[in-house]
């Protein structure tokens, strides 16, 4: 079933096929990020909100990429655990900064909605301390990451830690159906926002998204080459 | 495009600054990174 897959798992064909496509990604990145926010600065200010309906623009993508990225380390780590493949344990591992600096930036973004709008800089909410608990997982799992010396145990440990961590993401998305809740329901899909604002948000969406996968392909390739050194050193 | 974000302009212009900031840096560090491992590979190949 994953046969395609493990094809192009292999180290030497994903650089190949990667190097290829970054360059198309980091313009279809500029691209749509730019039309996001020309579209999002030319819509008219939110009858209730005003314009700082715009920190939605930051806001929204970064929580999605968030999620994201703990779903691409929960699905490469399964593959580590699983098929005990070297660029599972890459990809998962790469993932996490990246995701760790998108919960901040949802969380920063947050606040700066929050001050205005709820009337303070951090509430105790369930989403907002779900999300905070998203953060200190990531940071728990590079921690450990490089707690670790010996790499094989380190992607084991890390993989069952990421496992483990996923029950968050439910948690997170659910958290303002659950419990009484300041932060907004899911608004999205069920298309309670004006097209005005649709639009940039998903551009917005589709441009964060593509941002992680070009930052998240580099840092793999990276990854692939430092151990080519330590090998050839070790060699040497 | 209107740049008016009256009267939540400090908010507003702080999240976006913040953002492309730590974007910025992010992609910055990780190009960084890129290039010093492939200047240390091509350095180690050539011994």
């Amino acid at each position: 079933m994953f046969d395609w897959l493990f094809r192009y798992a292999n180290p030497a064909r994903f650089m190949g096929l990667s190097g290829k496509l970054l360059l198309w990604l980091a313009a279809a990145t500029v691209l749509t990020l730019g039309c996001g926010l020309y579209l999002g600065f030319s819509a008219p200010p939110d009858y209730q909100q005003g314009r700082t309906v715009l920190i939605m623009l930051i806001h929204v993508p970064a929580a999605i990429v968030m999620e994201l990225a703990y779903g691409a380390m929960v699905v490469a780590s399964l593959f580590s655990l699983v098929n005990r493949h070297i660029l599972a344990d890459v990809a998962a591992r790469t993932a996490a900064p990246l995701g760790a600096i998108f919960t901040l930036l949802a969380l920063a973004a947050g606040s700066f909605w929050g001050r205005p709008m709820w009337g303070a800089w951090w509430v105790w909410d369930p989403r907002t301390t779900s999300t905070l608990v998203q953060f200190f997982l990531y940071l728990g799992y590079i921690a450990l990451w490089n707690a670790i010396e010996d790499e094989t145990r380190a992607a084991r440990i890390c993989a069952v830690l990421a496992l483990v961590g996923a029950v968050n993401i439910p948690i997170i998305k659910f958290s303002v159906e659950w419990w009484a809740s300041l932060h907004q329901g899911e608004s999205l899909v069920s298309g309670k926002i004006a097209p005005v604002f649709l639009w940039p948000l998903l551009l917005m969406i589709l441009g964060f998204t593509l941002l992680f996968v070009c930052l998240w392909l580099v840092r793999i390739r990276t990854l692939i080459l430092e151990r080519r050194v330590r090998s050839l050193m070790g060699a040497a | 495009m209107n740049f008016d974000m009256s009267p939540y302009g400090i908010f507003i212009w702080s999240t976006y600054g913040l953002t492309v900031l730590a974007l910025a840096a992010l992609t910055f560090w990780t190009i960084a990174r890129w290039r010093a491992v492939k200047a240390k590979l091509a350095a180690l190949e050539k011994i």
